[in-house]
């Protein structure tokens, strides 16, 4: 037989299209393999070296199921945000949440059971976003928080002491800006993006109440806000630096005296710069005020599109609640974070003894977790508020104004449901 | 004979079927299920059940950072438009009357069209608009005692405008200016000798008289291919200007801004449909209005 060039082609073609069709979900073909049931389990990538190798060893100790672990570069958020609106999803995955509406909309599946018994071991800060109507959607993983970073030797030099309010800090920072290095790094867009609800929480406000109304309907909160605008007008703000402030390369290189960052940064900054840095919560401001840090929590959760929900929840309590020694490796081991159980972070010799001690003492007494119902709306209606009053100068006042009508809107909208 | 007509048919759908079902499966079934979509309060799901009739399209009128965003949009279009017209006609003149080398300088005008905006905008902000003292331009800059600045986080003045409209600028005039190249090679040698004998000076009444009138079909295409890649505007703005926490309520295009309220953690996606269904309308008239205003499709020097 000849095969002619046409047929050939239009095979070719045709072979192309169904090949073109296969997807990897990280599940088995089945759903099954070797008669265990296969779960997709979703982390975003994290940057600190060994953590993907620990997770995978933690998956594969799992007896009862094969997980296949994806280990997710890029836009985490979206890319799980995406996923579960479809049967390609994971059956467990980490989140920076689950949010509002994914709660709202079924997306996820009730863990409360999950924690029967031991609800108390978990850190009440980030426990509390997880849970909506009672229920606990995410089992929090670790605890990260964000605080001030400053270089010792440099406040000593421009005779500055560690600024306990905000208009101190708002000095501190003019009087450490030099020829090449800037007072103060906030990030790249002048501090609206990472401090978010941070300086009214400083300024004995919140974001909102525990009865969920809007908690900055308050003159304190427009002048408060107000302050952040003098740090960019006085030029003591390091601004279009190479890294974020989610990387302490700003800080370590002395580009910046004082700089806004991760507990994740923490091991960094110790082996660049030794004891010549200390830690500070944001200042308070105000009589009503009182120092403030934000606290968050990756938590593990099941997707209700799931067809193996009840061995998903089985996987999650073996990992999150019931094997401490993981939980403790992944928390300590690699990058640095407090554990979720308040067992196991009172245990933690690394969290006993400098920096790490006050960290842990801040999230303790000064520490915030982001409401639940601050929907991602709110925080970009909020965050635009911000932007502008930092760089543009634009009224504290009138902008803030406009936000809490926009936030008694759409507290209203979550309501409903 | 009749074997030859269903062997053609059937040809016809091996070679066409793919694609015509690639396209709509991938871009009509997507573009009616987002006009759907616009009708529902569509949280986190692609089948809404909430019906709610024209409330997201008043709700996304009403919304402050959308109508500031299509402001934003008609600013960059004003810059970028005459920018890269003015450009790359600039360049197509020049490489056009050159003697010796011209292929060489044709490819190297074009070479930017290769580069990715993703890299370029990385490039822009990172080495040359670096807001630090040693970013290429506060280097350069440094030598003559200004001081450093923050290209991309100052507002008062817009410093951040210089950087979108160059990256674009850089990336987009040398696509161009070899559509330009092609209309005036097009263009009749006589109508120059004509313009001679007639005693049109060479430059500027030349230019004036001939060329820019023959470019007539050539300059609208290039008008509306422009106007059209500004509307699309996304990615060297994203990449120029967005962060973990997401992107200032500034130079905030549509695009950029539907992408957030659809795509981001927000995930309205009943928003995010109005949003850009309101958006292809106004792309759409836009270009409909453009294209009898100039006579789109009209012969050369009708």
């Amino acid at each position: 037989m000849t095969i002619s060039r046409r047929t050939l082609l239009g095979s070719g073609a045709a072979l192309g299209l169904l090949t073109a069709c296969g997807s990897n979900t990280g599940r088995g073909k089945d759903g099954s393999t070797g008669g265990k049931v296969a779960l997709g389990h979703w982390y975003h990538q994290y940057g600190e070296p060994g953590t993907e190798d620990a997770v995978r060893r933690y998956a594969a100790a799992y007896d009862r199921a094969k997980v296949n672990v994806q280990w997710r570069p890029g836009n985490y958020d979206q890319q799980t945000a995406a996923a579960l609106l479809t049967d390609a999803g994971p059956d467990v995955f980490e989140v920076n949440g689950p949010t509002l509406d994914q709660i709202q909309g079924g997306q996820v599946v009730d863990l409360t059971s999950l924690l029967d018994g031991v609800k108390d071991d978990f850190n009440p800060a980030v426990l509390a976003p997880k849970t909506y109507d009672g229920r606990i959607w995410g089992v929090p993983q670790v605890v990260d928080t964000q605080f001030l970073y400053y270089r010792k030797s440099l406040l000593a030099a421009a005779g500055v002491r560690p600024p306990a309010t905000l208009d101190q800090l708002v000095d501190a920072a003019r009087a450490l800006t030099r020829d090449r290095v800037k007072g103060l790094f906030l990030g790249n867009d002048g501090g609206a993006g990472v401090l978010g609800g941070t300086p009214l929480y400083a300024a004995g406000l919140s974001l909102v109440t525990a009865d969920g109304a809007v908690g900055f309907d308050d003159p304190a909160a427009a002048r408060t806000l107000g302050k952040l605008h003098q740090l960019y007008a006085d030029k003591s703000l390091l601004l279009g630096a190479p890294s974020d402030w989610s990387d302490p390369a700003a800080f370590t290189q002395g580009l910046t005296a004082m700089q806004w960052s991760g507990l994740w940064a923490l091991p960094a900054v110790l082996k660049a710069l030794g004891d010549d840095f200390g830690v500070l919560p944001f200042p308070k401001d105000g009589p009503g005020g009182r120092p403030s840090v934000p606290v968050g929590a990756y938590a593990a959760a099941v997707s209700a599109r799931s067809k193996h929900q009840a061995e998903a929840k089985a996987y999650v309590k073996w990992l999150w609640v019931e094997r401490a020694d993981f939980q403790e490796d992944f928390a300590l081991s690699y990058g640095f974070h407090i554990p979720a159980r308040l067992s196991l972070a009172r245990r933690a010799a690394k969290l006993r003894e400098g920096a790490a001690a006050d960290v842990v003492s801040f999230v303790t007494d000064h520490g915030y977790a982001q409401p639940l119902l601050w929907t991602p709306a709110l925080q970009t209606a909020y965050q635009d508020a911000l932007n502008r009053i930092i760089k543009d100068g634009a009224s504290a006042d009138s902008e803030l104004r406009a936000v809490v009508r926009r936030a008694k809107d759409e507290l209203q909208r979550v309501k409903k449901h | 004979m009749r074997r030859r007509v269903s062997d053609n048919t059937l040809w016809f759908w091996v070679f066409v079927g793919p694609f015509a079902a690639g396209l709509a499966l991938f871009t009509y079934v997507p573009l009616l299920w987002s006009v759907y979509l616009s009708f529902f309060d569509a949280h986190n799901t692609v089948s809404p059940t909430d019906f709610v009739g024209f409330g997201n399209y008043t709700a996304m009128l009403r919304d402050g950072a959308f109508t500031s965003s299509l402001g934003t949009f008609a600013v960059f279009s004003l810059f970028i438009v005459p920018a890269t017209y003015a450009l790359s006609l600039g360049l197509a003149l020049m490489v056009h009357r050159v003697r010796r080398f011209q292929a060489f300088f044709r490819s190297v005008f074009f070479l930017p069209a290769a580069c990715s905006y993703v890299v370029a905008a990385l490039i822009w902000k990172m080495s040359l608009f670096s807001g630090v003292r040693f970013g290429l331009v506060n280097t350069v800059l440094g030598w003559f005692g200004v001081e450093q600045t923050a290209w991309l986080s100052t507002t008062h003045p817009p410093w951040y405008w210089l950087v979108i409209v160059t990256v674009r600028l850089w990336l987009q005039a040398g696509f161009y200016m070899v559509l330009f190249l092609a209309g005036l090679q097009r263009i009749s040698p006589r109508l120059y000798e004509a313009a001679a004998v007639d005693g049109a000076r060479p430059g500027w009444q030349v230019f004036r008289y001939i060329t820019f009138p023959q470019l007539r079909a050539t300059s609208v295409a290039v008008v509306l291919l422009l106007v059209i890649n500004a509307f699309q505007a996304f990615d060297e703005f994203y990449n120029l200007l967005s962060d973990a926490r997401g992107y200032p309520p500034y130079a905030r295009p549509p695009l950029v801004y539907l992408y957030y309220t659809a795509l981001g953690q927000g995930q309205n996606l009943g928003m995010g449909s109005a949003g850009a269904v309101i958006l292809a309308l106004i792309i759409a008239v836009v270009t409909v209005f453009q294209a009898r205003w100039f006579g789109l499709g009209r012969k050369e020097a009708d």
